[in-house]
């Protein structure tokens, strides 16, 4: 166990060191900064000037140096665009991401558990085929879409719903800014985390009705009905303890791809998050406030999968034991 | 011809004869049982006809600026044009653009960049993974890693990170599609080649001395295709989808190539005003060509899947 939590804690140190390399090269080749910066009658001096300042004159190895052994040290350079140290401006983001996720995550699970084994225990039944229907729907639904059809209806034809923004804020733990606690909050959060959760709903419906249908078929269901235990403690203990464990690493792992995807959801609703924050940075070639955010994304993602990871050859010992030589 | 000849095979029994009818036969005799299926592939058909005609379709060619008129900006559906009387049955854009043939154009585009780059990919995902599966050892790991790496992280922050790199452009934008997706084909091909390479009639071949680039493409590729099918249909979908998404975030295709996404991105300001029809009968082309696909690769994984066949 330990020898299989290092190795695999190694391969995640080695996807991080190859990300951060890939980025900063690559982010190093979009067009010059100086450009957007300084002002467009600035003579040549001045230019090389907040080149120089900027540090955007040495060699690419030399800055690269530069940026890996700060990076080491949490500072990943300063916004072109705000001044400030990059970090500190997606860390001030990031708990409006985090909880826009967590939030959709929430409702995905709470919805989407309960129909998919509805739709697993009657799959011919009409709410069976509608409840697959409906999923059908909300996997082909483009996000960015379903986002500006919620601001049509409960914005602007019904008035109910505000159409942007982060709402009133209380600190969480007298630190963290959440909107979940405030009823304005809320009522910004429902339309935003509603548009996020939609995709995750969609699979976690399929995934559940998937997994059912495959239980009911096994023996220890037939033996426990034969027992004469009651179809809800057949259902909610035997069945549902069954299916939860791919259940529950598929959730761990659509976290991350729930916050990559609030990129989309955070531009639509203009939430103030570290989404936002990329696109309106790559749209203002702030290069280090990119770094940063991927970076710190690709962190969290190395996260989850790592403790995913963990988690599911503690649940289930087999797949420890088959990831020894190659995966 | 040949249905006398499995009659006359006493082990046909009641279920053979589907399979006299030849495989693509049974194939389409399968898709059709579902209504919903062959009600997606009608509208399916339907849309990449309209997409493949739209310089004939269309009211109005949205692009030539000689045939706009700035007078009839934000019209609702169903208004009249102020010079000719014609009819914007979806109504106009903020430039006077008919939006019915903003939308045949748009979904022109979307489906030119879904389809281009879902070929791609494919065949670069294929021949990966056939050489992954088929050689084994370093080349195997080496591709499978890579493909692991990249198939940990959501597909549209890969893509954001490539377009922030690269720029936009509609050979950019294709590229990012393709460096998402290959991955998905190179490991479905590559684990159908794995169990199929391991069947007698590889060996067979091996036995007959046949050169291996002649093993590995008539006879190991054919038979791991049925898998790869259903993923490039689905991620025909994807592709669109992404594409849409991306260029609905300003990153994606150039405004002189608007796709079905870019003209949603361009109604998105005039929404709060009340003025829906910019963005929502685009969204509403997007959603059926995604809609009709997916229908049809729900059922494509029913027929292809042989442990579901009776």
């Amino acid at each position: 166990m330990i020898g299989f939590t290092l190795r695999r804690l190694g391969q995640g140190l080695l996807v991080l060191a190859v990300m951060s390399a890939l980025v900063f090269v690559g982010v190093y080749a979009i067009g010059n900064p100086v450009e957007l910066l300084v002002n467009p009658q600035a003579d040549d001096a001045e230019r090389a000037r907040a080149t120089a300042a900027l540090g955007l004159d040495k060699p690419l190895a030399t800055q690269f140096a530069t940026f890996a052994l700060r990076a080491l040290q949490g500072d990943l350079g300063r916004s072109f665009v705000y001044n400030v140290p990059a970090i500190q401006l997606i860390l001030d983001k990031l708990p409006a991401t985090l909880e826009l996720a967590v939030v959709a995550m929430v409702i995905a699970i709470a919805i989407g558990i309960p129909l998919g084994l509805v739709a697993g225990l009657k799959p011919d039944s009409w709410v069976g085929r509608s409840i697959m229907a409906g999923s059908i729907l909300g996997f082909s639904l483009p996000t960015f879409w379903v986002g500006l059809v919620l601001i049509m209806v409960f914005s602007v034809k019904l008035g109910w719903l505000p159409p942007n923004g982060r709402g009133e804020t209380t600190l969480l733990f007298g630190m963290v800014p959440v909107s979940f606690l405030t009823l304005d909050g809320l009522k910004h959060l429902a339309m935003p985390a509603t548009n996020l959760a939609l995709f995750k709903l969609s699979l976690l419906v399929r995934l559940t009705r998937g997994g059912t249908r495959e239980a009911l078929l096994q023996d220890y269901v037939k033996y426990a009905r034969a027992k004469g235990l009651t179809p809800a403690r057949v259902i909610g203990v035997h069945v549902l303890k069954n299916i939860l464990i791919p259940i529950v690493t598929v959730i761990g792992l659509e976290l991350g791809s729930v916050i990559a995807y609030a990129v989309v959801t955070e531009s639509i609703f203009a939430w103030p998050g570290s989404g936002k924050l990329l696109i309106d940075s790559i749209n203002q070639l702030d290069r280090p406030v990119i770094v940063a955010y991927l970076l710190v994304t690709v962190a969290i993602f190395v996260t989850i999968n790592f403790v995913v990871d963990i988690l599911y050859s503690f649940l289930d010992p087999r797949v420890r034991l088959a990831a020894a030589p190659a995966h | 011809m040949k249905v006398p000849a499995a009659l006359a095979d006493p082990a046909a029994g009641t279920a053979q004869p589907l399979h006299a009818q030849g495989p693509w036969r049974r194939f389409a005799s399968e898709f059709a049982e579902s209504r919903l299926a062959m009600a997606g592939l009608a509208l399916l058909v339907a849309i990449v006809l309209v997409a493949i005609a739209a310089p004939i379709v269309s009211p109005q060619n949205p692009y030539d600026l000689a045939q706009l008129d700035v007078m009839d900006s934000k019209l609702p559906p169903g208004e009249h044009a102020s010079s000719t009387g014609r009819t914007y049955w979806l109504g106009t854009d903020d430039q006077g653009r008919d939006m019915l043939s903003g939308i045949f154009y748009g979904l022109r585009i979307s489906l030119i960049v879904g389809a281009s780059s879902t070929v791609m990919a494919l065949l670069i995902g294929l021949t990966l993974g056939l050489t992954a599966a088929y050689f084994g050892g370093w080349v195997d790991t080496l591709v499978m890693r890579i493909a692991d790496i990249q198939l940990s992280f959501p597909a549209i922050l890969i893509a954001l990170v490539l377009l922030a790199l690269m720029g936009q452009g509609a050979g950019k934008i294709v590229a990012a599609l393709v460096t998402v997706q290959w991955a998905y084909y190179a490991r479905t091909v590559r684990s159908a080649a794995l169990v199929e390479r391991q069947k007698e009639y590889i060996e067979a071949a091996r036995g007959l001395a046949l050169s291996q680039p002649r093993i590995v493409f008539r006879h190991l590729l054919p038979n791991c295709l049925p898998p790869l099918i259903l993923v490039a249909t689905v991620q025909v979908a994807h592709a669109i989808s992404l594409e849409a998404t991306l260029s609905f975030l300003g990153l994606g295709l150039p405004i002189t190539e608007p796709s079905l996404g870019l003209l949603i991105a361009n109604g998105f300001q005039y929404l709060l005003s009340g003025t829906y029809w910019i963005s929502f009968y685009p969204g509403v082309a997007l959603l059926a060509t995604i809609v009709s696909i997916n229908l049809v690769a729900d059922q494509l994984r029913d027929v292809l899947n042989p442990r579901l066949r009776k």
